[in-house]
């Protein structure tokens, strides 16, 4: 499905700024895995997520979605087949346009945009099916501006566009570390649903150890842009969170420096 | 103010609406301060002047727009693929414009004394009252449906959210370069249009004619938004063009009180300023307020 292959990537090379962020960095998912990340602060969880959807070019390695080389595409090529949701609500929908005009242009994802209308009636409808499905009572709020809206339901609205039109693979950047315990369980619960509904490949980072034990089939640790664990099937169900912070300090001789994950974990 | 007067501050204050609308279309769906404007406006003016001289007057709007959106898309090349920073790209485009307007016209100034005009057709037409009133209406009635109709397509969408969120628009699969180049096109076609129906209206053209668009045009823009709001895209698009003709109005009355007319910029400017200041200003004296409030509490 997809296939990172031996991915190099430094940011100011040649200069005292100079940081490698992923070195030989090579990792193989296969069909509707639903894969976790872990790691410490600059770990390089987030430049790989970028890697994979085109906010930079990687200096070396190859990256293959679906058997297609989209090492070289840019960003909003790449975009027509990766779903990539950040931490920062806002990020995800233009606040000064309207919910349905939003999903809109969502809606049209891959396909060329011309001079017919922007938005059908019977797309309306389809709108207003699909976030009542939210149960958050935004399919009657279609023509409010999105910026109106609070953060939580923003991230779930940003999280249907990115998957309305059933992308290859998901990028989830900590996507509910930013919203209220209640909201990021709602938001996470809405994930799960439509990952496994879409049977769509996922990678999710998350800072939340037990949450990544919990949700998925594959958990994988990073740390100074290497996967320093990978765990999967038996070995991952018997896994407890403190196993897994044993293994960290094992593997990488420090102790897991996850500023949010210490005090969630305290 | 006399009937007359009155009359004449409209007319031009719909043919100003063109270029108001296109720096609409830049600063706020954009969200760019493109100042190629002063500069695709003379371009505008001069292709115009040029067509006219060779008898195709109707012919010399479309050719003002179509010069006016290439001027708009050497801003966004600039600006997109170069990575030149808009303002500066405007700057350049605009400077560079400046000869190329003095080639196209030949000279410093073309007066168009004595040649057929559309507003000499129309005076035929409808008679020398209502001719030019008309016309400059209808140009800016169907330019603000077409302009209604497009940002409501799936391009017009795209480019409205290119200057709403980037990174969403990235995200969506839409080019954004391409949506910016196709945005700066149309803005500076429709400047272009409007620099070209002003030389046929005032009957001639000169090199230095653009200067101080922008300010006139967000001037026009600002009016517009706090008189008529600016909560939907149509909306907004006929409150600019209700914007450029109050500030024609304005202007009229200004020149009726004996002021010297080369002090209409330094007014202009202080309009724009005062007015995108003053959340900001509203904000200090707000803070001013509550902190002495505060004292008098403590006292």
């Amino acid at each position: 499905m997809l296939k990172l292959q031996h991915i190099s990537k430094t940011f100011n090379p040649g200069t005292v700024n100079s940081k490698t962020v992923l070195s030989d960095f090579s990792l193989e998912l296969q069909d509707g895995d639903f894969v976790t990340i872990i790691g410490s602060n600059g770990a390089g969880k987030s430049t790989l997520l970028n890697a994979i959807s085109g906010t930079f070019l990687v200096d070396q390695g190859r990256i293959l979605l679906d058997e297609q080389d989209i090492t070289l595409l840019p960003r909003h090529k790449r975009a027509a087949m990766i779903g990539h949701l950040f931490q920062d609500p806002l990020k995800g929908t233009a606040p000064n346009m309207t919910l349905e005009e939003n999903l809109a242009l969502s809606y049209r994802r891959g396909s060329r945009r011309g001079f017919s209308v922007g938005i059908h009636r019977e797309d309306r409808e389809l709108f207003r099916k699909t976030l009542a499905r939210l149960g958050l009572g935004l399919e009657d709020r279609l023509t409010s501006k999105v910026g109106l809206l609070s953060g939580g339901q923003r991230q779930a609205v940003a999280l249907l566009m990115s998957t309305m039109v059933t992308p290859k693979l998901l990028l989830l950047d900590e996507h509910t570390a930013a919203l209220d315990p209640a909201t990021a369980q709602k938001v996470l619960d809405i994930t799960r649903e439509i990952v496994s509904e879409g049977h769509i490949t996922t990678m999710m980072i998350t800072h939340n150890i037990a949450s990544a034990l919990a949700i998925g089939n594959r958990t994988i640790m990073m740390d100074q842009g290497q996967v320093i664990l990978d765990i999967q099937g038996q070995e991952r169900e018997n896994m407890t969170v403190e196993d897994l912070l044993a293994r960290f300090q094992a593997k990488s001789n420090k102790k897991l420096d996850n500023d949010r994950m210490l005090l969630e974990n305290n | 103010m006399s009937m007359y007067a009155f009359q004449g501050a409209v007319e031009l204050g719909l043919i100003y609406a063109l270029m108001a609308l296109g720096i609409f279309v830049s600063y706020r769906i954009l969200d760019v301060a493109d100042l190629t404007v002063d500069g695709s406006f003379t371009l505008g003016a001069s292709v115009s002047v040029v067509c006219v001289l060779e008898g195709h007057p109707v012919l010399a709007l479309f050719a003002g727009a179509i010069a006016g959106s290439l001027a708009g898309i050497v801003t966004a090349f600039l600006q997109t693929k170069l990575k030149i920073q808009p303002i500066l790209a405007g700057i350049l485009v605009m400077t560079g414009l400046y000869s190329i307007n003095l080639r196209v016209m030949g000279s410093s100034n073309v007066s168009l004394l004595g040649e057929d005009t559309v507003f000499t057709w129309i005076q035929e037409l409808l008679g020398e009252d209502y001719g030019s009133l008309v016309l400059a209406l209808v140009v800016a009635l169907v330019v603000c449906i077409l302009l209604g109709l497009f940002f409501n397509t799936q391009l017009g969408l795209s480019i409205r959210a290119t200057g709403d969120n980037e990174d969403m628009v990235l995200a969506s699969s839409i080019n954004a370069n391409f949506t910016k180049t196709v945005g700066l096109a149309l803005a500076n076609a429709l400047v272009g249009l409007s620099g070209a129906m002003l030389a046929q209206y005032q009957g001639f053209s000169e090199a230095t004619m653009g200067i101080g668009m922008v300010v006139i045009g967000l001037a026009s823009l600002i009016i517009g938004e706090v008189i008529f709001g600016n909560r939907t895209v149509v909306r907004n698009i006929l409150a600019v063009v209700l914007g450029a003709v109050i500030y024609r109005i304005i202007i009229a009355l200004v020149l009726e009180t004996n002021m010297a007319p080369g002090d209409l910029k330094l007014i202009s400017s202080l309009i724009v300023a005062i007015a995108i200041s003053y959340p900001t200003i509203r904000g200090i004296l707000n803070q001013r307020k509550l902190r002495r409030k505060g004292d008098r509490n403590r006292a």
